[in-house]
């Protein structure tokens, strides 16, 4: 074999070896999502389940504050009280209402964020809005629950917490999106 | 360059170069250079480039340490020192560092292993070409509406998802300079492993060669992952994916995983080439053989490998499990196993030599000291609990600009020194040479040595404010920064003053060099090793 020959059959697998490595880059999407699934990290859209009965600590109050927002929607959304007063391991229930403003149809997922980041250890939530996607009909108005409960091993220096709730809309090919979104 | 080359182009046409094929001497002018094949042609090409790129980020960085110099704002907006210091980073890494060691393995390459060229001269060619394009559309980027990318070099998500035109103009610039280094690093494993004069066996091979060889092999590894990357983020913003948009299922840290298994092998792209330079200027100024070689390429291999598996370092506060965390955090640590035998090896090979301290001496053992210091930190920064405290830092910040400044760059200026007199046929002026370095060296340190303590005491990075108690050895830092720019505009009147003249060089102005490019006339000729040479 020529130089020149013996030289494209290297420029040949490393162009190979090239196009495998950017399919990789692709391939760690799908990785990474198994391994969060596997690793229990990256749950936010799962409904929590009580095993044990859990003793409610009364001695301590929590004030757990809650907020809401919108990216890129249309859409009112707000908690119907601002915050609520409770005792770790209390099961309570808070209500949210969401405002289509608009005269159409359109689908929207709220994803949770907690602070103190610690938060999401200790929370437990059985019910929430948030596990699905919400197809809100032209000026619909919809009042969602939450329902959940503070862990009595949250560290005792944190008494005041906040919930929030962030609404984007689901655009085009909405049916998979969301599904997605629920699969994580 | 041209003049010299022009000149002996044409001179020694005659003497070489008639038996691969018809050769009447390059075209003049333009032409010349946007037509080339030569591997020294484009080497040249590579360094000019990176060195313009070099000061080009190199003024961001003192708009920067100028805005910093005093507490309160008092320069620029803080929106357009955000584009500073994340254009700061990409034209540094991709323009300045990673060019300049192209433009070494295209000029030393085939001189060190005997070769007549690169294996592919015209992809060579174009490798060099889509450089110039990429870099104008990344500077363009401060014309576009919201002006320049901002969300720093990692250009993470959501804030690089949200970004302006020009978070599009950088992706593009991305997915070019990653084709043209993927070209690059092509060509010069092919020629390393295709095109070795007879009996230069793999462990016969400088230890330049070895290093760039390892370096390509990262190179064609990482960079396609880079390339999807920006690829993704693209349709995240364009065209409806939700790869890293948390509202379509996606996940930011995703991005940073991907990024950073992309990033870390990149940080030892931009450092192996330095480790080979060095390896060449030590044993010749010591007069003493490359202490422990097989090592050597052994730590280098190990680094490469290792280097693969520790880039969650980078992102130890994102939330992942302390399993994970250990795992990186001592992968980390091993890394310093390889480097610190290369460190010893180095150190082993001046012990007893009978050195000389000439410009390009001065830089390696500068860049043995200081590097070192920015090993260290870099395990510091590798613990856990040490690294939560430092994250986000200007620690970090000390930490890099040690191993990147006076270790990258240090060892791309101790090997323009070394090889400069074989390039240009003249021999640099010794006396500014050795200015130039102990400038760097005073300046660099006071620059960078200052911001451990800010970093230590809490000053966050990208920000262009900072409370008073931080004021002091910002000013400190940003006098150093000042003199450490300014220093660098005598390394460009030597390169100008050497290639317009000076004392003629002989073939092997260094007594201690060994490897092949020593036996060829100074200055090159434009063709060599027609003949490949025999190694015994």
């Amino acid at each position: 074999m020529s130089l020149a020959q013996e030289n494209t059959v290297v420029l040949k697998k490393l162009l190979v070896f090239t196009v495998v490595m950017f399919g990789f880059g692709f391939a760690l999407v799908p990785f990474y999502e198994k391994i969060c699934e596997v690793a229990g990290v990256n749950n936010l859209l799962q409904a929590d389940t009580l095993t044990e009965p859990v003793k409610v600590d009364t001695s301590r109050w929590l004030t757990v504050e809650l907020d809401a927002n919108t990216v890129g929607l249309p859409w009112q959304f707000k908690p119907m009280q601002s915050s609520v007063r409770i005792n770790p391991g209390e099961l309570v229930e808070v209500m949210y209402e969401v405002r289509n403003t608009t005269d159409r149809e359109m689908v929207g997922q709220a994803i949770p964020s907690y602070s103190p980041q610690l938060l999401a250890r200790h929370l437990k939530k059985l019910e929430c809005f948030c596990f699905s996607k919400q197809v809100l009909k032209p000026y619909e108005v919809r009042q969602m629950p939450v329902q959940f409960m503070v862990g009595t091993e949250i560290p005792i220096d944190v008494s005041v917490m906040t919930i929030s709730y962030t609404f984007f809309e689901l655009k085009n090919d909405t049916a998979d999106n969301a599904t997605k979104a629920q699969k994580i | 360059m041209a003049a010299v080359h022009d000149d002996h182009g044409h001179a020694h046409g005659h003497d070489h170069g008639h038996d691969e094929h018809e050769h009447h001497g390059p075209p003049s002018g333009f032409m010349r250079w946007a037509t080339t094949t030569n591997h020294k042609d484009i080497g040249t090409m590579y360094l000019w480039f990176s060195f313009t790129m070099f000061l080009t980020g190199g003024v961001m960085a003192l708009m920067i340490r100028a805005e910093l110099f005093q507490p309160g704002m008092q320069l620029v907006e803080p929106e357009f020192f955000n584009q500073l210091t994340s254009m700061h980073g990409l034209i540094m890494v991709f323009g300045a560092i990673m060019p300049a060691f192209v433009g070494f393995a295209n000029w030393q390459v085939p001189l060190m292993i005997g070769a007549p060229d690169m294996a592919f001269a015209r992809m060579n060619n174009w490798s060099f070409w889509l450089l110039p394009p990429a870099a104008l559309l990344l500077m363009g980027s401060f014309l576009a509406p919201g002006g320049a990318p901002a969300g720093g070099w990692t250009f993470y998500p959501p804030l690089s998802v949200q970004m302006g035109m020009g978070m599009d103009m950088m992706i593009f610039a991305v997915h070019i300079l990653g084709a043209s280094s993927i070209m690059g690093s092509i060509n010069i494993i092919t020629t390393i492993i295709n095109m070795r004069a007879p009996g230069m066996s793999l462990m016969k091979m400088p230890l330049f060669v070895w290093t760039w060889l390892i370096t390509a092999y990262l190179l064609v590894l990482v960079m396609p992952v880079l390339a999807g990357t920006v690829t993704m983020l693209l349709t995240d913003r364009h065209f409806g994916t939700s790869f890293f948009n948390a509202a379509g299922g996606g996940d930011p840290v995703m991005f940073q995983h991907i990024f950073w298994f992309f990033g870390h092998p990149e940080v030892y792209i931009m450092i192996l080439p330095a480790f080979g330079i060095v390896s060449e200027i030590i044993p010749t100024f010591a007069r003493k053989p490359l202490f422990g070689y097989s090592s050597m390429v052994y730590a280098t291999a190990s680094i490469a490998i290792l280097s693969c598996i520790v880039w969650a370092h980078h992102m130890f506060t994102v939330g992942m499990p302390a399993t994970a965390q250990l795992f990186f955090m001592y992968a980390t640590m091993l890394i310093a196993i390889p480097t610190g035998v290369k460190v010893f090896n180095w150190t082993a090979t001046m012990w007893r030599g009978s050195m000389t301290f000439e410009t390009p001496m001065l830089f390696s053992i500068g860049f043995i000291f200081l590097f070192t210091i920015g090993g260290f930190s870099g395990v510091i920064c590798a613990l856990v609990p040490v690294d939560i405290q430092v994250q986000e830092t200007y620690y970090v910040i000390a930490h890099f600009h040690y191993v990147l400044v006076s270790g990258a760059l240090f060892g791309i200026f101790g090997g323009t020194y070394y090889w400069l007199p074989k390039w240009t046929g003249h021999m640099y002026d010794e006396s500014l040479g050795k200015l130039h370095f102990w400038m760097s060296f005073l300046f660099f340190n006071v620059t960078f040595f200052v911001q451990h303590f800010l970093g230590l005491a809490g000053m966050p990075r990208r920000v262009p404010d900072y409370a008073l108690q931080f004021a002091d050895f910002n000013m400190i830092s940003s006098i150093g920064a000042f003199g450490f720019g300014f220093s660098q505009l005598i390394f460009l009147y030597v390169i100008v003053k050497c290639i317009r003249g000076g004392e003629k060089a002989p073939s092997k102005p260094w007594e201690g060099s060994t490897t092949l490019e020593w036996e060829l006339p100074s200055p090159l000729p434009y063709h060599t090793w027609a003949t490949p040479p025999v190694v015994k």
